[in-house]
């Protein structure tokens, strides 16, 4: 995640208590939405950013996941989301952001 | 309870994913506010 965006969510966690933040994200990989996820959970992974041995335990989702699109508007969904999830690898996304949530997230 | 009432919602979009913009139309009609939305390049 970069450095400016860590230093961001660092001080929303600071301002307003990490239990009261939920972080939504929009990755286009497993992969990519993990190490998203894990930054604003264990610690930034690469030891580059503000977040660095940082485990705010932030809850954290990716838009695509059900328990976020089931909150959404259908209709607003489908018209900016629709497009993008149909391209998107959404199973390999949902389990890379369930393993890193199980592991690491505080407040679920 | 909804699980994003009362809660303060950060968004980070992907330029090659979904944009941070997108993600804020869709989370406006779920409930919760939003203190913070980006878009980056995870490259």
């Amino acid at each position: 995640m970069d450095l400016e965006n860590q230093k961001r969510v660092k001080e929303f966690a600071e301002k307003y208590g990490p239990e009261n933040i939920v972080v939504i994200l929009g990755a286009a990989e497993g992969e990519a939405a993990g190490l998203a996820a894990e930054t604003v959970t264990n610690g930034d992974p690469t030891f580059a950013g503000p977040l660095t041995g940082v485990q705010l335990g932030l809850s954290v989702f990716h838009i695509c996941e059900p328990e976020i699109k089931e909150l959404v508007d259908e209709s607003v969904y489908d018209e900016q989301v629709g497009m993008m999830e149909m391209v998107l690898d959404v199973d390999d996304i949902i389990s890379e952001m369930t393993a890193i949530r199980e592991e690491f997230s505080k407040y679920l | 309870m909804s699980l994003l009432e009362n809660k303060k919602i950060i968004i980070i979009g992907d330029r090659d994913g979904i944009p941070g913009q997108a993600i804020e139309e869709c989370v406006k009609t779920a409930g919760g506010e939003i203190v913070f939305s980006s878009t980056e390049c995870f490259v």
